[in-house]
């Protein structure tokens, strides 16, 4: 049963990657293939990201723990797309070199917003293994609730960019909202453990 | 005297005789124009539209009004758009703008000119010889294309309905028709309609401002504009006011529809200018469109966008950090 559930979260999670590599190959990207490109990684990547802060209120909800156990891989995900999205920024919109990126990073808030959370990934994503949850113990929880600020810089970094229609934005950050205000009463607990 | 003929009268002003004496062609063009709306009003594919009698621009034109750079592909112009006002999202003007009425069509000219009136399609084209030109379009987006319009300078329009000495700046309108036009009713934009405009008179009077009503050869296709618009070549796209329904001569700087919206990010002049970012990213490089995955065709922006020889002299003093 596990297998089979991670089997379907693999297929369908390498759907949206796949769609751009068959609409980039039959020109059904439009003009500004690249934008397009950039655009659909960036969103999927936030949407992987809400899916994974959906889990825990899921299996608190249902009580099943298949939640929990799927809850690395669809991160990981969130990270994967995170990664192409960065990549594909920089080299379509940015420019392929580090000045450039250096310089965007500096002058522009929504890439430094963007930037920022990818960042805050990259811990999450090489920790995320067993050997790394055993060895960091109970500091592995605090570490990996860096996913809260970094979903906001996602979200921020998403409407910063918006030049007048900000249905869409709005739309992600309002569901991180939910999601953020489930969990409010375990914030408070922790607040009051480690203050 | 604010009102000038430039100083040599550019060749492309003198209609060639071949033209001239086409005119009678052009008139059944218009006439057949306007007749289209009988016959499948606004289904018409950009294939299909009406074609028009103009002269073509050439490498011998004056400067300004050709350039030999790729032209983007009709279907790229046509299907990437910026017209809010059918939706935000780049497809939705192809998708949507069909629902817009343009026969009949007038234009209200108003203010600070000795013939005020409000005049009809047909009324503002009879007179004015079509001429193609093949123009830059930078979109304050950091994309561009180049496209071959056709029209007619704004200025002989102007010059017919006679500004008086007060005229300093000229205020233009987009038709707002919420019924016709979809992002007219959405609830989560943030501008206010109808869309407006505005150029200092000299820069309404420059020869390469255009008021075009077709693109590729054939009238505009209703995502462009149609059936009347302003093309200001040295100016981010969004100056390029579409569909439009007034034009005012006044006195004082008319208000701006991106500039009411953000302040602090589109200036009333909006002159395309590298050494000037947008607050939010940079204005030094633009993507050609159409670009492909393997190639983003990033290429440098030109300072006016490459008209600086043909405008440059209108702001000559001004700080255009300050006036961006």
């Amino acid at each position: 049963m596990r297998v089979a559930i991670k089997s379907a979260i693999w297929f369908f999670s390498l759907l949206p990657l796949a769609w751009v590599f068959y609409a980039g190959n039959a020109n059904l990207l439009g003009p500004d293939p690249g934008k397009a490109v950039v655009d659909t990684l960036g969103l999927w990547a936030l949407r992987f990201l809400l899916i994974t802060l959906t889990l825990r209120p899921l299996r608190e909800l249902t009580g099943r723990s298949i939640f929990i156990q799927v809850r690395r891989l669809l991160g990981l995900f969130a990270w994967f797309y995170a990664s192409l999205h960065f990549a594909a920024g920089v080299f379509y919109v940015i420019g392929w070199s580090w000045q450039d990126v250096l310089r965007a990073f500096d002058e522009r808030t929504y890439i430094t917003l963007g930037i920022l959370a990818w960042l805050l990934m990259l811990p999450l994503g090489i920790t995320s293994n067993r050997w790394f949850q055993r060895r960091l113990g109970g500091r592995w929880r605090r570490l990996h609730q860096l996913i809260y600020p970094l979903a906001i810089l996602a979200c921020l970094h998403f409407l910063w960019l918006v030049r007048s229609d900000y249905w869409q934005p709005a739309l992600y950050a309002a569901m991180l909202a939910v999601l953020l205000f489930w969990r409010w009463p375990r914030f408070t607990l922790w607040r009051r453990r480690f203050a | 005297m604010l009102i000038r003929r430039p100083p040599d009268i550019p060749a492309s002003e003198i209609t060639p005789e071949s033209i001239y004496l086409r005119r009678r062609e052009f008139m059944a063009a218009a006439a057949l124009l306007a007749g289209a709306g009988a016959i499948s009003p606004h289904a018409l594919g950009a294939e299909e539209q009406k074609t028009l009698a103009y002269g073509k621009a050439g490498p011998e034109s004056p400067a300004g009004f050709y350039t030999k750079e790729a032209q983007t592909p009709l279907q790229d112009a046509t299907h990437y758009n910026n017209f809010y006002e059918f939706g935000t999202d780049k497809g939705d003007p192809a998708e949507y703008a069909a629902a817009l009425k343009t026969e009949p069509w007038s234009v209200t000219i108003e203010g600070e000119v000795e013939k005020p009136g409000t005049y009809g399609l047909e009324d503002l084209l009879k007179g004015n010889a079509l001429e193609e030109r093949v123009y830059r379009l930078r979109c304050v987006e950091a994309w561009s294309m180049v496209i071959p319009w056709i029209g007619f300078p704004l200025a002989s329009l102007l010059q017919r309905v006679r500004p008086t000495s007060r005229a300093k700046y000229v205020a233009f309108t987009t038709i707002h028709a919420p019924a016709q036009m979809r992002g007219q009713r959405s609830l989560t934009g943030a501008i206010p309609w109808p869309y407006v405009e505005g150029l200092r008179i000299d820069e309404a009077m420059h020869p390469l401002t255009l008021l075009s009503v077709g693109m590729y050869g054939k009238v505009l296709p209703n995502q462009n504009g149609a059936p009347i618009r302003l093309v200001v070549p040295w100016k981010y796209g969004f100056k390029s006011i579409k569909s439009i329904v007034k034009i005012r001569l006044q006195e004082k700087q008319p208000p701006t529809s991106w500039n009411l919206i953000a302040p602090t990010e589109y200036g009333f002049y909006s002159n395309v200018n590298p050494q000037v970012d947008h607050p939010r990213w940079s204005q030094k490089t633009e993507r050609r469109l159409p670009g492909s995955l393997f190639n983003p065709n990033r290429i440098p922006t030109q300072m006016f966008n490459g008209y600086a020889d043909q405008v440059a002299s209108l702001y000559a003093g001004m700080d255009l950090h300050r006036y961006f």
